[in-house]
């Protein structure tokens, strides 16, 4: 045994005594039992943190380390969480390092030597490595000379586990926060011994809440304590509610008793916050959907073109997207930022190619124009394929766009649908300004509701052609821009939403942007609203079927147009 | 690559010629693929196609087959399914290949299936796919639902522990049959129907929020959850995004898929779907010479660096040298010949091990369940003890489960019945 660890015995007696046990354990691979051990060996992996702190962090010597690596390598899953205690008890600084590259399977060894080797960059065939005793970059190393020491979810469970428990003593309380959110529902008898005193330590508010809340579910659960119920009750955390239900089941009648009483609080709370859920995921869907449509409702509600091609011009905006960020490697954000401007004006380009190679010579024509932008829709997919790949490409939804922000316990919305909203509103409100404020959006206007007065009024009809084809095609662009957030990136993206936008359009009323928002957002909501109880495919059907009734009752949508243009 | 595409066609037209036909017998072997180039289905087979071109120029560079050079005739079926029935008799019919690889789906194999059967041709097929069929013609070198769905249930009933099944899918024949089977099995297990969710979604699906909640809900039962998941294509990315959102990691609910490969995850950004779980009969992570070779002449060819491999590539690579093999037995490429010669042909597969024709006309294959890594690739964590064979027709589907499948002289017969002992027995429900 070398030295260092020599000391660590001498400083604590009670760590020799550990180390027994847990090799003890290790032979039998009890699991409750290493479990223990590491949330009894708590106070040792505090100390490890104010030594590092201090700067005097004990160090295994390399021997040590090679040996602990070896046998983690070496033991069979059953008996590697054993290993991974061991390790993490060796408070030696880079035993955290040590453990993340396993939980990420980046832990290897040469095929043919003992050494082991931290994977940097395991992409392609030549896989970037370091190396892990000394931390010094190792060159590359072909992935078929490397054998790599493979985690699985149940081991990755455990080390998140031994880490949160270092987290809990960690200076940054967001770091505590999340370790002890963590906890909760995990934790056992060992541990609870311990969390009273740390619940005393802890300064903040919030983290105390959530071990104390931790601590009862253990509570509750092991000894069926009812000041643990009166703790739990009102919380609206998964682990517990599976505590309360347990305890409803409880044979003292007082404890069931109480237990759905406080079951039935936080049922009714529940219920509002599902509902207010399913509000939330309508919205989020009816904003993609008004994305989607919106563009069209220019294209085909104001000018009446019938562009087959308005999905294929959404999936220009996305490969927009996501040739920004290959432009801007490292930077998804400020490549997705850009891209809102980008996507608008190469969907606007390829809009007016549109317009002036084929729709403009089709005027008049619908069943024409709609064979002819179909062939175009084809066109386009075709040319993605072959001169992109067939392959769908990668976009990256950067750092703040990604997870959820948490209401509750049980309602969080997620951020990117969030954006989703906020983006799908602006853009509308944009449309609006352009169309109600502007000189573009009279003469809009004018030119759709009588071509002829508008012309010999001065107005260059061909001009505002151009300029509306361009408008809404740079809206798809827009959409395209994201719904690379939630979708797939590939040649099919067009087709996914054409079908959506045409339904948005008519039911809303064509030529009415209002209407498009209006029937977007009520779409959007009804077939999630159906869904819980009818299924994705059966709530499809329903909502197509309310829109052919609807159409019969009203053909010109929820809004149709009044007055004289509505007769054209 | 657009070289070769241009090789590929232009090979096709000499194939018209009279010149050619006239020397039929003594000109090369061709090989016809029938893989999607165009549509829908081009993203996943139009590598397969590759692959395929790949093998043939190296087997041509090393002296061809019999003597003979083989010649691939390439035609685009543009994801459209009554167009591979007729591009599939243009093949054998009007272009007399001696033998097809292709086809993705499984609506485009049954609707290859009577043009096969009619004009006596070859076709080795090279998807997991939901098996309750056995075609003379026809060789299944993909999974049967016991190679890739049953272990996969096994893996996570006996070594994670899980109690509680979501069986999500897309709607049509694979995920439906796939899910049927699965269930019957989960019930011979001893789950309740409490305890098993099933759920259906349309092609593309792309709005997984309320279904992704659902079963968030459904797992915070207090026993061990996770998702059986056939979600087929491009409905995936949005799938697990949502996923990944709403907080649900691996560790919590992990989702074992059987459509999901290094293809896909090529187009995804895997760092939140780390740990989740595909089963596969061959990964591109798989510790091999053989595999590493594999990749090594794929990325080449391609000239791609970043070109992966997947396991219906693996699929047509133990096809085509079974197919090379059974011809060097039978001495010719005759169909009824090489049908017959194949029975019991092992070659090598890229995992190490040997894949050998069944009498049923499926090959045995191991069985690897990997978790997805942080680089789309993954990392194998459990895989059968030794290769398991392909099973037409499922053990555990009424109707199905009296069938055996044996093509070999005196039975000859895809479906029959060993309870009544009469072949062409009713077919299983699963296939209406």
């Amino acid at each position: 045994m070398p030295a260092e660890t020599d000391d660590a015995f001498a400083r604590s007696p009670w760590m020799a005594f550990l180390m027994s046990i847990s090799v003890a354990i290790m032979f039998r691979g009890c699991w409750q039992w290493m479990l223990l051990v590491c949330l009894l060996s708590f106070p040792l992996f505090a100390a490890a943190q104010s030594e590092s702190a201090t700067g005097q962090s004990a160090r295994l010597s390399d021997g040590a380390a090679q040996s602990l690596l070896t046998r983690l390598a070496e033991a069979r899953n059953p008996a590697k969480p054993a290993v991974i205690d061991e390790i993490a008890m060796s408070g030696d600084a880079r035993a955290r390092g040590w453990l993340e590259a396993f939980s990420a399977s980046k832990l290897a060894r040469l095929k043919d030597a003992e050494r082991f080797l931290i994977i940097d960059n395991n992409r392609g065939r030549e896989w970037a490595v370091s190396d892990a005793l000394s931390g010094e970059s190792a060159g590359k190393v072909s992935r078929r000379d490397l054998k790599t020491l493979r985690s699985n979810n149940s081991l990755r469970g455990h080390i998140d586990g031994v880490l949160s428990m270092i987290d809990l003593s960690s200076p940054d309380a967001e770091v505590r926060l999340a370790a002890a959110r963590g906890l909760r529902g995990s934790v056992d008898e060992a541990m609870a011994e311990r969390l009273p005193s740390l619940i005393e330590q802890e300064g903040d508010d919030a983290i105390r809440a959530t071990l104390e809340e931790g601590l009862a579910i253990q509570q509750l659960e092991a000894n069926g304590d009812p000041a643990a119920l009166d703790t739990l009750s009102g919380s609206l955390n998964a682990a517990a509610i599976a505590a309360i239900n347990g305890a409803v089941a409880s044979d003292d009648p007082q404890l069931a008793q109480a237990a759905k009483v406080a079951l039935a609080g936080i049922e009714q709370n529940l219920q509002l916050n599902s509902g207010l859920e399913t509000l939330y995921f309508g919205l989020s869907l009816g904003s993609v959907l008004v994305l989607a449509a919106i563009g069209l409702a220019i294209t085909f509600g104001v000018m009446g073109v019938i562009n087959m091609a308005h999905g294929e011009l959404i999936m220009l905006g996305a490969y927009t997207t996501w040739g920004m960020q290959q432009l801007l490697p490292g930077q998804p954000g400020l490549a997705l930022l850009l891209s809102i401007p980008a996507g608008f004006l190469v969907a606007a380009a390829v809009g007016i190619v549109i317009e002036r190679s084929v729709i403009q010579h089709l005027k008049g024509r619908p069943l024409e124009t709609l064979l002819a932008t179909f062939g175009i829709s084809l066109i386009l997919q075709q040319l993605v394929r072959t001169t992109i790949s067939p392959l769908n490409r990668i976009v990256v939804t950067p750092e703040w766009m990604s997870g959820s922000l948490m209401i509750n316990e049980a309602l969080s919305l997620t951020l990117n649908r969030l954006y989703i909203i906020g983006f799908a509103l602006f853009v509308f409100a944009g449309l609006m300004l352009i169309m109600r404020r502007t000189r573009l959006g009279l003469e809009v206007r004018a030119v759709t509701q009588n071509r002829a007065m508008a012309r010999s009024m001065g107005i260059k009809a061909t001009r505002v052609d151009i300029m509306t084809f361009a408008l809404g095609s740079g809206v798809a662009g827009l959409a395209g821009v994201a719904l690379s957030q939630i979708t797939n990136v590939g040649p099919n993206l067009g087709q996914n939403y054409i079908i959506d936008s045409f339904m948005v359009v008519v039911f809303g009323g064509v030529g009415n942007l209002w209407g498009t928002l209006v029937a977007g957002m009520s779409l959007g909501l009804l077939n999630q609203f159906l869904e819980p109880w009818a299924g994705a495919v059966l709530a499809k059907i329903v909502v197509l079927v309310f829109i052919i009734l609807f159409i019969q009752k009203r053909p010109r949508g929820l809004f149709p147009q009044k007055g004289r243009a509505a007769e054209g | 690559m657009n070289k070769k595409i241009a090789a590929a066609m232009l090979s096709a037209c000499v194939g018209f010629s009279l010149a050619n036909v006239a020397q039929a017998e003594e000109g090369p072997i061709k090989v016809g693929i029938l893989h999607s180039l165009s549509g829908t289905m081009a993203i996943s087979e139009s590598t397969l196609k590759d692959t395929m071109l790949m093998l043939i120029e190296k087997q041509n560079e090393q002296g061809g087959l019999l003597g003979r050079k083989l010649e691939p005739v390439v035609v685009d079926p543009a994801s459209n399914w009554p167009l591979f029935a007729e591009k599939a008799r243009e093949l054998l019919a009007q272009d007399k290949v001696d033998v097809i690889f292709g086809n993705w789906t499984s609506v485009s194999r049954k609707s290859v299936l009577p043009v096969v059967e009619e004009l006596n041709g070859l076709l080795f097929y090279p998807v997991q796919y939901e098996g309750e069929e056995s075609s003379e013609n026809v060789f299944y070198t993909g999974a049967a639902p016991n190679q890739q769905a049953i272990p996969a249930v096994d893996y996570l009933m006996n070594d994670v522990g899980v109690e509680r099944w979501v069986l999500a899918g897309t709607d049509y024949v694979y995920p439906r049959t796939t899910n049927k089977i699965l269930a019957a099995y989960l019930k011979s297990k001893g789950v309740a129907d409490a305890d098993v969710m099933v759920n259906y979604t349309p092609f593309g699906h792309s709005n997984w929020q309320s279904i992704v909640s659902d079963i968030k809900s459904f797992g915070s039962a207090g026993k061990k959850t996770a998702v059986v998941s056939t979600i087929n294509g491009d409905a995936n990315v949005p799938f697990y995004r949502e996923l990944a959102n709403q907080g649900i990691n691996a560790e919590d609910i992990p989702v074992v898929a059987f459509s999901v490969g290094e293809q896909e995850l090529s187009g995804i950004d895997t760092a939140p779907l780390v740990g989740h779980l595909a089963a596969w009969n061959y990964f591109m992570s798989v510790d091999s010479d053989t595999n590493y070779d594999f990749i090594d002449e794929w990325i080449d060819y391609t000239g791609k660096e970043d070109a992966v491999t997947n396991d219906p590539m693996e699929a047509h690579y133990i096809g085509f040298n079974m197919w090379m093999e059974a011809a060097r037995k039978a001495g010719s490429v005759e169909v009824d010949a090489v049908k017959d010669a194949i029975i019991g042909v092992s070659v090598p597969n890229l995992t190490g091990g040997y894949a050998t024709m069944m009498p049923n006309h499926h090959i045995t294959k191991p069985v690897l369940i990997g978790e997805i890594q942080d680089n789309g690739q993954f990392s194998v964590v459990w895989q059968t003890p030794s290769t398991v064979a392909g099973d037409a027709w499922s053990d555990y589907l009424e109707g199905s489960k009296d069938l055996i499948s044996d093509w070999r002289k005196p039975m000859e017969c895809g479906n029959y019945n060993v309870v009544t002992h009469s072949c062409g027995a009713q077919q299983s429900v699963a296939t209406q």
